[in-house]
């Protein structure tokens, strides 16, 4: 097979492929209407609402319904910004609400309540700019009746209607009050609008106060873990020694009833098997909640996953790698196999990332009560139509009789895509028949964790006799983090049809380098899927895949007596398929990846500066998250190594970040200075493990994201060249742990291809 | 019944002694600005003053807090406009905002004997409180802004 063939991403999603059975349940995710979402939506004496967006109160408050989680991305902001910026609204006038799980606030372009993959600026820009326009031409038009003048010589401005003629103004409070307004836009009628052109923003590109921090420097904002109703009960799980594969064969709550409050040992009977042998301690306090739990007598099966660690996990990968049979195309370029042969030289090394957990500062929690054959559930999750599905199957009910009162996420990261939360709270509430608050402890939290998969990469690359790659074979193998959704249209079909592939396992294996006879396989290894039920975790597989790929462009360079930056410029020659432009997120291709690699080397000083003994630059740069959504990023790090420990200083970043159109250039600041930390702490200092089926690390104590003291220099530049806007995140997360490992590289000689980087890793690969 | 005095007025609770502090601020008295991390000492977000001492009100049994006065986020200032809270907007600080109390609690009490720290000396106090988003460098800068503001430059 000599065509060119890769998988470009995003599945494609509508609702239509959202009806579906989940796992061993039949669990309908696709429904038409939801019960009213009151408390949430009535927060503004509305009157006119041109689209489900946003409504204008007779105050001229602009309360915005944001169908995106909140976590910290400030993406409420971004949707408000994108409103105001057509709608002509004051920037004080704006406010946000959280949208239920009400179908009518679905995403626009996926068709689900769903928030990650550093899609939602992408995916609702036009959508959100639409619905701002209509009101402004609404609003214009009632004022034109109003003032008994054309339209065409009336203009808005910062929540006012301008006559210029007449120097007289009405302001879009004075205008929703006359009732005048009152257009609902239909979908062909939002699609014919003719938007502003860039060159007339006024709001896009500021850098407008976020909107959701106010309130999280005085207590007042809500998170899930704050929510409250009269009679409420709490719950605290007793978890099995295992992550996944226990079954409770007995409770014995005699202990238990001696503490003041206890109320019942629920056994969560989870038809949907997204959790197994979990008890919830149910009582009137969580401090007594959590005595009753630690009282409790639970003799559990422990399953068949008693044994599992991480080298058999890894022994599991390697097993899958070497008969290669179970191994499914996800690129297949030229013939890899072929030109290997006549290879003057042969890379061949594998990479290794360690298990990874969320830890968000809020611990997983859900408030759950059935009142009027209505399930409420508070709480805050990034995957409310999944979510909707489980609470119901557990509850026994129709999705359609689930209300989500969404909350403000503390932390999401990936973690809160899942639904487990929502599963104790349903089972207790339904026993007890009384509303249940269930909060993980921090080790609840930790240990069911969704983790990052632990993954097994296999690189070989051959070169010819000028030191050119002419072979590239990439086998990336691990448990596959969308799989466990049950939801088919997640997973695509491999490039030669012969089984589906998790696309997010594996993303970013599809680079857009142009060297010849590319091959990647990748492999599910169904121990760790059973053993350690993965997930995504900010920036998910390309964070993985980078790690590989860009670890193996410096080895390259290296055998061929090349500079890796003149090297990686010289492959980014944007030539066929790598010339971008299939979607209008890619435009432009490799050479604005290679523009950003530029622009990252040239702030850095990175073969310019002279740096002192075991000190090192290294590059990286990446095209995260899809090739159908690139964010173009380059990365240089400097670091010091003590030779004598091989203990690692991390000194700076310099990042170059093409986001296309910056919205707001401080929120996208914010995500890169957030996920370049992100990336430094996964590569230097995160390390998860498991023993004997369950995870070893607790608490803050052995699991040990990055402290104030531990972060580098950071030196960030945006590029924001007026391409459609994409998503800042997540991929400066993925850049970060090659540019350190090509760093220590440089600096001392040493090459680690496991992460996290550690001390003894760099101290070894010194002596080898 | 026990008698606490938060950010200046009395509670009466009914918990046994040994129940941490954390859990009656945040779940009998429903003031949840004070936050839940970890349990264990470990994160920060649940910091409160106790007498004008930064403690962990996860490790703090209420025992330990009668006849003393204890300062939540909510306490802080009766605007929500202590300097801190004042430069945090400023630095646009929060993503998440979970563990921002605890924060602006833990930088409270430094500034309240230092309006003048080094970063050094903002690192070392601060390096108890994680955040997860990672703001870290936000919250240097938004302290540093504070203790301007209350040296008056």
């Amino acid at each position: 097979m000599t065509k060119h063939q890769k998988i470009n991403g995003l599945p494609n999603l509508n609702r239509r492929s959202f009806i579906v059975g989940t796992a061993a349940t039949g669990l309908v995710l696709g429904y038409a209407a939801f019960p009213e979402a009151g408390d949430s939506l009535a927060a503004t004496p509305s009157n006119f609402e041109p689209t489900v967006w946003y409504a204008i109160g007779n105050d001229g408050k602009v309360v915005v319904t944001v169908g995106k989680a909140e976590m910290g991305q400030h993406i409420s902001s971004t949707m408000a910004q994108l409103i105001a910026e057509e709608l002509e609204a004051s920037w004080k006038d704006m406010s946000i609400v959280l949208a239920s799980n009400d179908p009518k606030y679905n995403d626009p372009v996926i068709a689900v309540q769903l928030t990650g993959g550093s899609y939602s600026t992408e995916m609702n820009f036009d959508a959100m700019c639409r619905a701002g326009a209509a009101g402004r031409i609404t609003l214009i038009k009632a004022a034109s009746e109003i003032m008994g003048v054309p339209e065409n010589e009336l203009r808005a401005s910062e929540s006012r209607v301008y006559h210029a003629k007449s120097k007289k103004s009405i302001s879009f409070a004075e205008i929703v009050k006359s009732g005048k307004a009152n257009k609902t836009w239909s979908p062909d009628e939002l699609k014919a609008i003719t938007l502003k052109t860039p060159d007339k923003y006024t709001k896009i590109g500021q850098s407008l106060r976020q909107l959701d921090i106010p309130p999280k420097t005085n207590g007042s904002c809500k998170y899930g873990i704050d929510s409250f109703v009269p009679g409420m009960l709490y719950g605290k799980l007793a978890i099995p020694p295992v992550r996944y594969g226990a079954t409770v064969k007995s409770v014995d709550d005699s202990a238990a009833k001696k503490v003041p409050g206890f109320v019942k040992a629920v056994v969560v009977d989870d038809k949907t098997v997204t959790t197994t042998g979990w008890v919830v301690a149910v009582a009137t306090s969580y401090e007594g909640a959590k005595k009753a739990a630690e009282a409790l007598k639970i003799d559990w099966d422990k399953g068949p996953n008693a044994k599992v660690s991480n080298q058999s996990i890894i022994d599991e990968s390697r097993r899958l790698q070497k008969e290669g049979t179970e191994g499914l195309l996800y690129v297949k370029d030229g013939d890899s196999a072929a030109a290997m042969e006549k290879a003057a030289k042969v890379i061949d090394a594998e990479y290794l990332t360690t298990l990874n957990i969320h830890a968000p500062m809020e611990p997983m929690n859900a408030l759950a009560f059935e009142q009027d054959d209505i399930w409420h559930i508070y709480t805050g999750n990034q995957f409310n139509t999944r979510t909707t599905a489980i609470a119901a199957a557990i509850a026994g009910t129709d999705p359609k009789n689930v209300l989500i009162h969404q909350q403000f996420l503390g932390g999401g990261f990936g973690r809160r895509l899942e639904s487990d939360m929502v599963i104790p709270a349903v089972a207790a509430a339904k026993a007890v028949g009384k509303p249940v608050k269930v909060i993980y402890s921090r080790e609840d939290d930790m240990q069911m964790d969704f983790t990052r998969p632990l993954t097994y990469q296999k690189v070989k690359v051959g070169l010819d006799a000028d030191g050119k790659a002419i072979a590239m074979e990439h086998d990336v193998i691990g448990a596959w983090p969308t799989v466990h959704w049950g939801i088919p249209a997640f997973l695509v079909p491999s490039v030669d049809k012969k089984g589906k592939i998790d696309p997010y396992a594996a993303s970013g294996a599809n680079y857009w380098y142009t060297i010849p006879n590319h091959t990647v396989r990748n492999f599910t290894n169904n121990l760790a899927e059973k053993a350690t039920p993965p997930g995504q975790l900010r920036s998910v597989a390309p964070a993985w895949t980078f790690w590989a790929v860009e670890s193996t462009m410096d080895d390259i360079a290296h055998a061929s007596g090349q500079d890796p930056v003149e090297m990686r410029l010289k492959l980014l020659d944007g030539a066929g398929e790598n010339a971008g432009g299939d979607k209008p997120w890619n435009v432009g291709g490799a050479k604005r990846l290679a523009n950003a690699l530029r622009a990252a080397v040239g702030l850095s000083g990175y073969g310019a500066i002279k740096l002192p003994a075991n000190e090192g630059m290294g590059v990286a740069c990446v095209s995260s998250q899809e090739r159908t959504f690139p964010t173009w990023t380059a990365c240089v790090a400097h670091v010091k190594v003590d030779p004598s420990s091989g203990e690692i200083t991390l000194k700076k970043i310099t990042i170059a970040m093409d986001v296309g159109t910056v919205v707001n250039p401080d929120g996208v600041r914010a995500q890169i200075e957030g996920s370049v930390f992100w990336g430094a702490s996964l590569a230097l200092l995160e390390n998860a493990t498991v023993k004997d089926g369950g995870i070893e690390q607790t608490n803050f104590d052995t699991y040990t994201p990055m402290r104030m003291s531990q972060i580098p220099e950071l030196d960030i530049s945006i590029i924001g060249n007026g391409e459609p806007a994409v998503g800042c995140g997540e991929p400066a997360v993925t850049v970060i742990a090659p540019a350190i490992a090509n760093a220590i590289f440089n600096a001392v000689g040493a090459r680690v291809r496991s992460l996290p980087i550690t001390a003894e890793a760099v101290k070894a690969a010194m002596k080898a | 019944m026990t008698t606490l005095n938060i950010n200046g007025h009395d509670h009466s609770v009914d918990v046994p002694n040994d129940t941490p502090l954390l859990w009656v601020i945040r779940e009998h008295l429903q003031m949840t600005g004070t936050k839940f991390g970890c349990g264990a000492g470990l994160c920060g977000a649940c910091t409160v003053h106790l007498d004008g001492e930064a403690v962990r009100s996860c490790q703090t049994a209420v025992s330990q807090a009668t006849g003393k006065k204890i300062v939540t986020i909510e306490g802080l200032d009766p605007k929500g406009q202590h300097p801190l809270q004042r430069a945090w907007i400023a630095e646009q600080v929060p993503q998440c905002g979970y563990c921002q109390s605890g924060q602006i609690m833990q930088a409270a009490s430094l500034l309240a004997k230092n309006t003048d720290p080094t970063k050094a000396e903002i690192v070392e106090h601060m390096d108890g409180n994680l955040c997860r988003c990672m703001t870290y460098a936000r919250i240097q800068r938004a302290i540093l802004r504070a203790a301007a503001d209350l040296r008056g430059v």
